[in-house]
C-alpha cells in the first residue's frame, strides 16, 4: 500500500426527508422519517473519490461518526466502491458541535490512516447545513482545504481543483496530502444495484471505535467538549393570518385574479380582473 | 467619548460589494448591540488599494477600523487572511467576531474558529444579547424545521456568521468620523498552501432569480419531474422565474441554480407563488424579502401555507394548470 492513492471520504447519515416532515394526503407525520441516508454532497464527495480511484488505481476509507445505525451508509459506501469503513460511535461523542465533530474525526484519520493522501467531505449537509466540519477538519489535520470544488484534476501529487466561491471561477492548485468539500453541482453519484448492496452487507469491511480506543477523553468530546451551547430551540413562527382558498381549481384560480389582481397583476403590470 | 472595555469586530468582506452589503449590515446590528455589553464597534480589512473600503465602513457605524494594506494581500486567501485574522484577534482580543455568511465567510470563519479554539455558529438569521451579556446566535437547526438559540459560554471570541439580508445597514453618514489603525503586514507569513491559479467573474446566464418580479417557486408536493417542469410555462406568462427547494434539486427536476434557501438563491419578489412546498426554514430564510405570498399545498397545516397571504388548499398540478389555462386568456397584449 506504499505508492498507492490513499483517500479518506467523510459522510454522514442524515434523516431520508428534511423539507416534508408532513403527509401531504393525511396531514400527518411521515413515518419514514426514522430512515437515514448518505447525506447527498457526501455521496457525490464518494462519487469524486471513485473517479479519482478509476483514473489513478487508489484505496478508499469512508468514515462515519454517529449512533450504530449509521453503519448503513458505510455499507452502502462499499456497495458504491469504497474499500473499508470507520464507524465512530460512542455515547460520549453525541450533540457534538462541528469544532468537536471535525476533532473527533481528525483523531480516527490521524489514527487509522495516517499516510492519506486526500480527504473528502461533502460540503455541507442536509440536516444542518453549517458547512464547517470540512474547512475545520483540514484545519485539525494541517492541510491545505478547498471548499465547494465541482472538479479535481489530479497529476502526480498535485491537485487542481475548481469551484465557485460568491460568483468567483476560481481554479486553485495544491500539493496533497489535502482536503477538498465537494458540492451537489457534478459527480452525479453512481447507481448501485441491489446485489451490489447484499454484496457490501456480505463482504464489509467496516470497523468500529468508541472514545476510548480512539484515546479520547469523554469529557473533551460531545456536548461536553462542544464549545457552543443549545439555550433554546423552538418552531419557526408564522407571520400572518392569511385567507384560505379551498374549492375547484377554476373558482380559486378566478376568485384569486379578481380578489387579488392589485397584488397580481400589479407585478406584471397586466389587468388580470377579468378574462373579457 | 471613553475608551470601551469590549469590542465588535466585523470582517470586511468587500469582494462581492455589490451583490453583498452583508458587511454594513452587521456594522449597523453592531451598534444596535454594543451598547449592551460596552463595546466599540470595528471592521478589519485586509486586501490592497483598501482605502475605499475604510472610509465606507466608517460611514455605516465603524467607530475603529484595522487595516492591513500590501499588494501581497489583492487576492482573497484564506490560508492568509485567517492567519492575519487570528494574530490580530490574538492581539486585541475582541469580545465577538461577525462574518457575513458569504461563500468565502463560510470557508473562512469555521477555519479562523478552530485556529482560534472557539465557538462558531454557521448562517445565523437573528444576534441578541442576553442577560448574562453573551451573544444569542439564532439560526436554523435540526433539518431545519427548527430554530436554535445558541451561545458560546466560554470560549473567546463569539464567532458567527451572518445571512447576508438579516440586518438593515445604516444609512451612509459623511460626517462619521472613526479611529484608522494601520498594521504592517508581518515579515513571517505561513507559505500559501492552496496556489489560487485563476478567478474570473462568473456570468449568469437569463434574468436573475434574485432581481425577479415574480417568481414560481415548487417542492416536492409538484409530485414528479414532468408536472414541475409545467412551472416554467406558468413562471413565463408571469414574467417571472421558478425556484426549487432543496429535495427537488436532489431529485435532478432542475438545476441547483434554481435553488431558493439558505444555501442557495434569497429572493425578494413581488409575488412569490409556492407549489408543494412544506416551508422548511432553509428555504423559507430566503424568503423574508417577498411580498405577497400564494402557497398551494393539500396540507392546510404546512408551514408555507401559514406563510402565505393566501393559502390555496389544492391539488398543485390542477391549480397550475388551471393559472395557464386563464392567465393565457387574460393576457391579450
Amino acid at each position: 500500500m506504499k505508492n498507492i492513492l490513499k483517500i479518506v471520504v467523510c459522510i454522514k447519515q442524515v434523516p431520508l426527508v428534511s423539507e416534508l416532515p408532513w403527509d401531504s394526503q393525511t396531514g400527518t407525520l411521515q413515518r419514514n422519517l426514522s430512515e437515514g441516508m448518505i447525506n447527498p454532497a457526501c455521496k457525490h464527495a464518494l462519487e469524486a473519490a471513485l473517479r479519482l480511484k478509476q483514473k489513478h488505481g487508489g484505496h478508499i476509507v469512508v468514515l462515519t461518526m454517529g449512533p450504530p445505525m449509521a453503519k448503513e451508509v458505510l455499507y452502502e459506501a462499499q456497495a458504491m466502491g469504497a474499500d473499508s469503513g470507520i464507524l465512530l460511535t460512542d455515547k460520549a461523542m453525541a450533540g457534538a458541535d462541528t469544532f468537536i465533530t471535525s476533532y473527533t474525526l481528525a483523531k480516527a484519520i490521524i489514527k487509522k490512516c495516517p499516510d492519506f493522501d486526500l480527504v473528502l467531505c461533502g460540503c455541507s449537509t442536509s440536516d444542518s447545513e453549517t458547512a464547517h466540519v470540512g474547512p475545520q477538519l483540514a484545519e485539525e489535520l494541517k492541510v491545505p482545504g478547498v471548499a465547494n470544488a465541482h472538479d479535481l484534476k489530479l497529476s502526480g501529487k498535485t491537485l487542481r481543483v475548481k469551484r465557485l466561491s460568491d460568483n468567483f471561477l476560481e481554479t486553485l492548485e495544491m500539493d496533497l496530502p489535502g482536503l477538498v468539500t465537494i458540492t451537489t453541482q457534478e459527480f452525479l453519484p453512481r447507481y448501485v444495484p441491489m446485489q451490489g448492496i447484499q454484496k457490501a452487507f456480505d463482504e464489509a469491511n467496516i470497523i468500529s471505535l468508541n472514545a476510548y480506543e480512539l484515546g479520547l477523553d469523554a469529557e473533551k468530546i460531545g456536548t461536553k467538549g462542544s464549545p457552543t451551547r443549545i439555550l433554546n430551540v423552538y418552531p419557526p413562527t408564522a407571520k400572518k393570518t392569511n385567507i384560505i382558498l379551498r374549492g375547484s381549481p377554476e373558482k380559486i384560480v378566478e376568485e384569486l385574479f379578481y380578489r387579488f389582481d392589485d397584488k397580481i397583476g400589479g407585478a406584471i403590470g397586466k389587468d388580470l380582473k377579468t378574462d373579457e | 467619548m471613553g475608551e470601551k472595555k469590549n469590542s465588535i469586530w466585523i470582517f470586511g468582506d468587500y469582494r462581492n460589494y455589490f451583490q453583498n452589503r452583508v458587511t454594513l449590515q452587521l456594522l449597523s446590528r453592531a451598534n444596535e448591540l454594543a451598547g449592551k455589553i460596552n463595546a466599540s464597534v470595528c471592521a478589519v480589512v485586509l486586501g490592497n488599494n483598501v482605502s475605499e473600503w475604510v472610509g465606507e465602513y466608517i460611514a455605516h457605524g465603524a467607530q475603529k477600523v484595522y487595516v492591513i494594506e500590501h499588494p501581497q494581500l489583492e487576492n482573497y486567501s484564506i490560508e492568509t487572511y485567517s492567519f492575519l485574522m487570528e494574530m490580530l484577534i490574538t492581539t486585541y482580543k475582541p469580545e465577538l467576531v461577525l462574518i457575513g455568511a458569504t461563500m468565502f465567510g463560510r470557508e473562512f470563519a469555521p477555519k479562523l474558529a478552530k485556529k482560534l479554539k472557539t465557538g462558531l455558529t454557521a448562517d445565523c438569521i437573528g444576534l441578541e444579547i442576553n442577560d448574562d451579556g453573551l451573544l444569542v446566535q439564532i439560526a436554523p437547526a435540526f433539518g431545519g424545521n427548527l430554530i436554535a438559540e445558541i451561545v458560546t459560554p466560554e470560549c473567546r471570541p463569539q464567532m458567527a456568521t451572518v445571512r447576508p439580508g438579516t440586518f438593515q445597514e445604516i444609512p451612509h453618514d459623511y460626517n462619521a468620523s472613526g479611529e484608522v489603525i494601520r498594521i504592517a503586514l508581518p515579515e513571517y507569513l505561513p507559505e500559501e498552501k492552496v496556489r489560487l491559479i485563476s478567478s474570473k467573474r462568473w456570468q449568469k446566464k437569463g434574468q436573475k432569480i434574485e432581481a425577479a418580479r415574480v417568481v414560481v417557486c415548487g417542492g416536492r408536493g409538484m409530485g414528479s419531474k414532468k408536472n414541475y417542469k409545467n412551472l416554467f410555462e406558468l413562471a413565463q406568462l408571469l414574467g417571472g422565474e421558478v425556484g426549487a427547494t432543496r429535495p427537488v434539486v436532489y431529485a435532478n427536476w432542475v438545476d441547483e441554480e434554481a435553488l431558493v434557501g439558505q444555501t442557495g438563491k434569497h429572493i425578494r419578489p413581488k409575488v412569490l407563488f409556492s407549489f408543494g412546498i412544506s416551508g422548511a426554514i432553509q428555504h423559507t430564510a430566503a424568503l423574508s424579502n417577498a411580498g405577497f405570498i400564494i402557497a398551494i399545498n393539500k396540507n392546510v397545516n404546512a408551514t408555507m401555507m401559514k406563510m402565505a397571504d393566501v393559502a390555496i388548499v389544492a391539488d398543485t398540478n390542477q391549480i397550475c394548470s388551471t393559472l395557464i389555462k386563464e392567465l393565457k386568456k387574460r393576457i391579450r397584449s
